[in-house]
């Protein structure tokens, strides 16, 4: 192994290592939050029945639940719960936490996965369109739009989307992951993902293909482009050869910032377009402070973070041996 | 079979609270009830009668029923069902039903035995609950880890195929059904919590049948091959007026309120006419329980005179007030649902006509929770197959702010001497009388405003035949509805 390779892999772990402390305070501080908050979970597990049911029953279920214990006792039952492989019982689902992760995660991965790709693609061929033809009418249209779409919120964008293309135009079913009643076969979920993920890498997009025109504007004017120019090779290849890879290594390093943004995205779409993933679990357990599934859900997230920050600085420091890693 | 629901069940175990009133699909109680609303044997060889003195009820079990899993039906089942849902270490949510029941025991492998703590005679009503495994229920603990609760076990006309939360539910006709395997085969229900895209798509011909609300059903009669069908309910709307409001507390106050609402108006311009008015929490439904006199009619003018009588005087500001009080109080709903909102609105509205200022707020549970003993709120349920079952909690002086039972604490002797009467009574025709001697002493002294009984609306595509009409109770969609008796249908042709 390289010395290169041996320091990008003391930068994973280093960085995997200070990710435990980071975990840790999610944990504590959406458990704090959830015990700061207004809402009752013995209304979660009664339902309707809280109605009907007499106050001595309530306060008994709520021994049995384990409610009146204190927060200190509460955390240590479900941190150590964790540790033995038991991610507890999620109260508005009323199942398993690692099933209602289980059976939702995939459908989240596949929106994100298909959704951050569509972006790039979308980015990478506009942006360098965009600064191939500075100035030109594509180049002020995407320049306009893309600042236009920075200030939009993706559930504006995901309801204006199925106000056009599902209920006017009728191109796309409005919401769900199947027809009604429908098996989730590939073709029933190909046509129902279709406008979600395309909301989502529409509403990644304008970072995205600003900073790659914004970069390739820059590397265009550097002196190995010129040179290339000087030596008369043809444009397409002083273009895409020459200039693109360099614009593109900050890009990388974007994508990897980027993934906050992505995971908000991936609630609002998924909760806008009744997407059954962990996203809109979140809104759901939420609304119910059902701490038990919020705390994983939570934790998911920030992993998602740090992965893909992670991702982002290894990527760069393989592809540039410029690129310092002691970070 | 393809329908819609707006709610989605939180859970399917009967001890959860899923199909509470029976008709779950997918487990069976020891009795059903019929569209007459009397019961029927289900996993009981017969229906069960009580003993001479009311409190020791036996029951015979139908034999040979099998589970979904293939495991046999038996009284260590029943008897396991039950020890369940009154053992606190369960957390049963239902546990209050069983309140006066003090043991169950097995009596043999096909008979069932239950010990109440005093004569009840609507108990038969309670037996709709589901039966689950034994095995199910072997492990004491909270139910919120249970397996039955998203993977059903029971003996119902149908089996859980598939629950996928938030998008649809599957199931299919169970071949081994003791009263044989149901013709319609498949069962989808999705659920599309919106009103107008439920409407839509039911358009569109994606749904055999659906609920909706009363207005948007009154614009689906024009779709072809469908057709809109109403049923009445025993599920009211009512503004308590707790005790402990020195506005609300007044009797005369509370009388003069109930001549005060035009009921009728709130049913023609909120419900598009789909309602029946409420005057006392007996409904329309259980007819011969039903007491004339107790019934509210709208007369401004006497509610006025009585105000008056009572020390309130108008001011100059048209709200009246009794030496320093005012006679104003506040009004909690729970936000977010609409019906009870625009009720509401319609209360605060028709008050301030007799000069009595409602201040509307929309809450949450838990803030309306703390506060129910003093703020007046709009309360909702309704049960329609006995009179004690909903009324008792209700307005019975042993219930007084306990939970959400009876939150003004109302307490009225002669109301609890007739309800006390009416639930210890096995002679029918001296129920009927304890009933209504009940609604006469709570309409001298009303502890509500009882608005409106709401009747459920529902679009049903044509092509099975089967369906038979029935009152719903408060909770309707999966369980209730048309299709509460769904394995009995036909499919046309």
């Amino acid at each position: 192994m390289s010395s290169r390779a041996r320091d990008i892999a003391a930068l994973a772990l280093r960085r995997l290592v200070f990710s435990i402390p980071v975990l840790c305070a999610v944990a504590v501080g959406v458990f704090l939050l959830g015990a700061a908050s207004p809402f009752d979970p013995i209304h979660q597990y009664y339902g309707v029945q809280i109605f009907n049911a007499s106050a001595s029953e309530i306060a008994q279920a709520r021994e049995a639940l384990g409610l009146n214990d204190s927060l200190v006792v509460q955390f240590g039952r479900w941190a150590g719960g964790l540790l033995s492989g038991d991610l507890g019982v999620s109260r508005s689902f009323r199942q398993p936490v690692a099933e209602v992760v289980s059976e939702r995660l995939p459908w989240t991965l596949l929106l994100v996965i298909v959704g951050l790709v569509l972006a790039v693609l979308i980015a990478l061929v506009l942006g360098v369109l965009a600064a191939w033809r500075q100035g030109g009418w594509l180049d002020r249209c995407v320049t306009a739009l893309g600042h236009a779409l920075e200030g939009i919120p993706p559930f504006v964008l995901a309801l204006v989307a199925i106000a056009v293309f599902s209920l006017s135009l009728g191109w796309f079913p409005v919401a769900g992951l199947t027809d009604a009643g429908a098996e989730a076969t590939f073709g029933q979920v190909t046509s129902h993902l279709a406008l979600p993920a395309l909301v989502l890498a529409v509403s990644q997009t304008p970072w995205l293909v600003l900073h790659v025109r914004q970069s390739l504007l820059t590397s265009l004017a550097e002196d190995h482009v010129t040179g290339a120019r000087a030596r008369g090779l043809a444009e397409h290849v002083v273009v895409l050869r020459h200039a693109l890879p360099t614009a593109l290594l900050p890009f990388v390093t974007l994508i990897g910032a980027r993934v906050p943004e992505l995971v908000t995205g991936a609630v609002l779409v998924e909760e806008v377009f009744s997407w059954p993933g962990v996203a809109s679990a979140v809104v759901r357990a939420a609304l119910a402070v059902d701490f038990p599934l919020l705390v994983v859900l939570s934790l998911l997230a920030t992993a998602a973070v740090l992965i893909g920050s992670l991702l982002a600085d290894v990527a760069a420091a393989v592809l540039d041996p410029r690129v310092g890693v002691d970070g | 079979m393809v329908l819609a629901d707006g709610y989605e069940p939180e859970t399917l175990n009967p001890l959860l609270g899923f199909g509470e009133e029976g008709a779950s699909k997918l487990f069976d109680g020891l009795v059903e009830h019929r569209a007459d609303r009397s019961v029927r044997a289900a996993l009981a060889a017969e229906v069960p009668q009580p003993s001479p003195d009311g409190t020791t009820w036996t029951v015979k079990l139908r034999p040979g029923v099998k589970f979904h899993d293939g495991t046999t039906f038996g009284s260590e089942d029943v008897v396991a069902t039950y020890r369940a849902v009154l053992d606190p270490a369960f957390a049963s949510t239902v546990r209050s039903n069983y309140s006066m029941v003090t043991a169950v025991d097995s009596d043999g492998p096909t008979t069932v035995r239950f010990t109440l703590a005093y004569p009840y005679a609507p108990f038969v009503h309670r037996m709709v609950l589901g039966i689950v495994p034994s095995e199910s229920v072997a492990q004491p603990g909270p139910l919120e880890r249970s397996p039955l609760n998203a993977k059903p076990v029971g003996t119902g006309p149908y089996k859980l195929t598939e629950w996928r939360r938030g998008d649809r539910m599957v199931m299919e006709a169970n071949d081994d059904y003791f009263l044989g395997a149901p013709k319609v085969r498949k069962l989808t229900v999705v659920f599309a919590i919106d009103d107008n895209t439920r409407a839509q798509r039911m358009r569109a011909g994606e749904f055999d049948g659906t609920a909706l609300p009363p207005l948007a059903a009154n614009g689906m009669t024009d779709v072809k091959g469908a057709q809109v069908i109403k049923h009445s309910s025993a599920d009211y709307r009512t503004v308590v007026m707790p005790m402990n409001n020195p506005v609300t507390g007044d009797r005369a106050m509370r009388l003069a309120l109930n001549y005060a609402m035009n009921r009728g108006g709130m049913i023609q311009a909120l419900l598009g006419g789909k309602g029946q008015p409420a005057s006392t929490p007996i409904p329309q439904a259980l007819p011969e329980f039903v007491e004339p006199t107790a019934q509210f009619r709208y007369d401004k003018e006497e509610a006025a005179r009585l105000l008056e009588q009572a020390g309130w005087v108008l001011g100059a500001d048209g709200v009246r007030a009794r030496g320093p009080q005012r006679a104003s109080f506040s009004l909690m709903y729970p936000a977010g649902d609409s019906v009870r909102k625009d009720l509401a609105q319609a209360f605060a509205s028709d008050a301030k006509a007799v000069g009595v200022e409602v201040k509307l707020e929309g809450l949450g549970w838990e803030a309306i929770e703390p506060r129910m003993g003093a703020d007046a709120l709009v309360l909702g349920g309704g049960n329609p197959f006995d009179p004690d079952l909903k009324s008792y909690p209700l307005l019975h002086s042993s219930f007084a702010a306990n939970g959400f039972n009876n939150p003004g604490s109302y307490r009225n002797a002669q109301v609890d001497a007739a309800l006390d009467a009416g639930r210890k009574e096995t002679d029918p025709a001296q129920r009927v009388a304890y009933y209504r001697q009940f609604q006469r002493a709570y309409a001298a002294d009303p502890a509500m405003v009882f608005l409106v009984f709401l009747d459920h609306t529902y679009v049903v595509r044509d092509g099975w035949t089967g369906y038979q009409e029935v009152v719903d109770p408060h909770t309707h969609g999966l369980t209730w509805g048309p299709w509460w008796n769904v394995q009995s249908w036909v499919p046309k042709g």
